[in-house]
């Protein structure tokens, strides 16, 4: 399993970042964290209808988007907030789709990320198309899709997996295997021994890589990224990483797994590898780490603030968005819908 | 003008939309290199290169997912599943993608794709190839779904579908690709969708149908001519958007409705168009609305396929029961 950054803040090889990367990176992830303990928070209070923390899966999910360019496609999941955040995703409109409004899946005309995919395994078919289009119309851009180790036994991860390939698709997919799908435990999802090795099958490269690893994970990314960038097509990258949260608030882990198992992972934190780095560095104070918190915390208030305070849709307003220009059907039940 | 029958229109109408547009792809399983197992795309791989005239692997879920992607990101892809019976995978990827980005995105992101389908029985063909399900899409919020009877129709329906900025399901009954022939006119041209067209205006009944079943019906009303009634027979062309209208002018007029699909009866999408008749027409009717249709039946092989369809014989008595006391 590849690996730079180790549980104690040690170097294995090279640092791929410079420093002051590093600590901007670094910062990103406790903006995450806070948002992703904000999230379970509001769902507690009733005001978000749902909500699948992240936590754990920071470094994952920082350290590959910021392996992108700014125009680079993003097809992600309801587990990816701080992928999506990275990549421009407004901090408002996530939050107003777990409040259950479809205006979150609306982002700026600029931000390249898909609304986040519900559906387990039928998004990283769509990052393909992106990805051969951009190919196709000479755009120079790459997709990146990230999906769990659930998704890789669904049918359309094999039927995205093969056309990537056969079509050398600049598509990356970044697996983040969070040793679990609700209940059922990595080891019952699939008998392959990595989930990387299954690119063989394909004729892509496969890498397993440590997943809490900030630096690994943006170096292993950024080498993808580039590959596909440059005509070398796709390439599978398994980021072992670890659930520690539920799967959603709905949900109560106590019932099939071992406490033991998460506190042993809380040793391999993501965030505490970095902060020890920049500390040996004397780029990280507990200053520093407060005003940051802080400043988190106010900017993901605000977003809450924004998308509690959009304006509920009236019966009509559901019609909106069905197709470009409404059939008479559909203007026949508005009217109903209306009345 | 030239004469053509509906392949060849098809043929034609993918012709000019990928010498007009840059953006169209033609995509799906032995689309390319033999030119479709019903010639229908032959000839536009060698004109257009592999980068428009794509041979995919054997995946319909990975075509339609990947043309959804496609979409998105600006092309117009015009994919292919090659029988309706193989629709099936691709159904999710339709039903929980394709259909609902427009609304789940408020407009910002969109699948201006054409999914053309060949359906229908009468062919002969092994099992799984002959069905006619049309209902399942027709009942999918966010898609439009259209099936031309004639070469005309299918060029223009084909081209106005590719020009459509929402996604439409376009069905190719497969019995006519050769059956009909008809002068079609060489460039662009488009019909539009959501418009019914009257093939043959009558007084006694009116005769509403869609796909390969505008033969029967046709063949039914010269029948019924014979026998001194007059029945008005109603391609619809497009069953979503449905030009109700035009169905109700007619029946207000005639006040008597027989509906004719090869589709199975139950939930099949003549008692769509029964229910609307019912809310729209009910105080003009003076029989009730008559389906002809297939049976609730798996659909049979070859040597039963006779049992199944509706003929001219199942769809003048019909008529002639609409006609009783």
């Amino acid at each position: 399993m590849f690996q730079i950054l180790t549980p104690s803040g040690g170097l294995v090889e090279e640092s791929p970042l410079e420093l002051a990367l590093v600590r901007r990176l670094y910062r990103a992830m406790v903006f995450a964290r806070t948002y992703d303990r904000k999230g379970t928070s509001l769902q507690k209070q009733g005001r978000l209808a749902t909500y699948a923390p992240f936590e754990g899966q920071e470094a994952a999910q920082v350290g590959s988007a910021a392996a992108l360019e700014s125009n680079d496609w993003m097809v992600a999941t309801y587990r990816d907030a701080a992928a999506m955040w990275m990549q421009g995703y407004p901090l408002e409109l996530l939050f107003a789709g777990r409040t259950g409004d479809e205006r979150g899946g609306s982002p700026p005309d600029h931000v390249p990320v898909l609304p986040p995919s519900i559906t387990v395994g039928g998004h990283m078919v769509h990052a393909v198309g992106l990805a051969w289009a951009s190919k196709i119309k000479g755009e120079n851009r790459v997709a990146l899709t990230y999906f769990g180790d659930g998704a890789t036994s669904e049918g359309d991860f094999h039927e995205a997996m093969n056309f990537a390939a056969v079509f050398d698709a600049p598509c990356i997919f970044f697996c983040q295997n969070n040793g679990w799908a609700i209940s059922l435990p990595r080891e019952e999802q699939t008998r392959s021994e990595t989930i990387a090795q299954k690119a063989i099958a394909y004729g892509m490269p496969g890498v397993q890589i440590d997943g809490n690893d900030l630096l690994g994970v943006y170096a292993t990314t950024r080498q993808a990224v580039e590959r596909a960038r440059a005509g070398g097509g796709p390439t599978l990258i398994e980021a072992v990483t670890y659930r520690v949260g539920p799967h959603t608030t709905a949900d109560d882990p106590g019932r099939y797994r071992d406490a033991k198992i998460t506190e042993d992972w809380r040793k391999r934190d993501p965030l505490e590898r970095v902060r020890l780095y920049l500390s040996e560095r004397e780029e990280w104070t507990q200053e520093w780490q407060d005003q940051v918190e802080e400043e988190a915390a106010r900017e993901i208030d605000r977003a809450i603030e924004l998308a509690e305070g959009l304006a509920p849709f009236t019966a009509g307003d559901t019609f909106d968005a069905m197709y470009a220009e409404l059939t008479p059907a559909l203007l026949a039940q508005r009217s109903e819908a209306e009345a | 003008m030239t004469v053509r029958n509906i392949a060849q229109a098809i043929n034609d109408a993918l012709d000019s939309a990928l010498a007009k547009d840059s953006d169209v792809v033609v995509i799906g399983e032995d689309v390319g290199r033999t030119g479709g197992v019903f010639r229908v795309t032959d000839g536009l791989l060698e004109k257009y290169g592999s980068d428009r005239v794509i041979d995919t692997p054997v995946a319909e879920s990975g075509i339609v997912g990947v043309g959804f992607g496609m979409a998105i990101a600006g092309l117009k892809p015009v994919l292919e599943l090659q029988f309706m019976g193989f629709s099936y995978p691709a159904y999710d990827q339709i039903v929980n993608h394709v259909a609902r980005i427009r609304n789940r995105s408020r407009h910002r992101f969109t699948a201006p794709l054409v999914i053309r389908i060949p359906y229908g029985g009468g062919i002969g063909a092994a099992e799984h190839h002959s069905e006619s399900m049309e209902a399942i899409y027709t009942h999918i919020p966010g898609l439009k779904v259209v099936v031309p009877s004639t070469p005309y129709d299918a060029k223009g329906l084909l081209l106005a579908a590719i020009e459509d900025p929402d996604p439409v399901i376009f069905l190719e009954p497969i019995r006519l690709y050769r059956a009909v022939n008809e002068d079609v006119p060489e460039g662009w041209l488009t019909q539009p969708i959501g418009e019914a067209r009257v093939e043959r205006e009558g007084s006694d009944v009116t005769l509403i149908t869609w796909g390969a079943m505008t033969k029967e019906t046709r063949e039914a009303a010269t029948a019924l001519e014979a026998e001194g009634i007059s029945a008005e027979v109603i391609d619809l062309r497009s069953l979503v958007p449905l030009d109700v209208e035009t169905i109700v002018e007619s029946v207000d007029r005639t006040g008597r409705a027989v509906i004719v699909h090869e589709a199975p009866r139950t939930g099949g999408f003549g008692a769509e168009i029964a229910a609307l008749l019912g809310e729209r027409c009910l105080f003009s009717l003076i029989a009730p609305v008559i389906r002809v249709t297939g049976w609730d039946t798996v659909f049979p092989l070859k040597r039963s396929e006779h049992h199944y369809l509706p003929g001219v014989a199942r769809i003048t008595a019909a008529v002639l029961k609409t006609l009783e006391g």
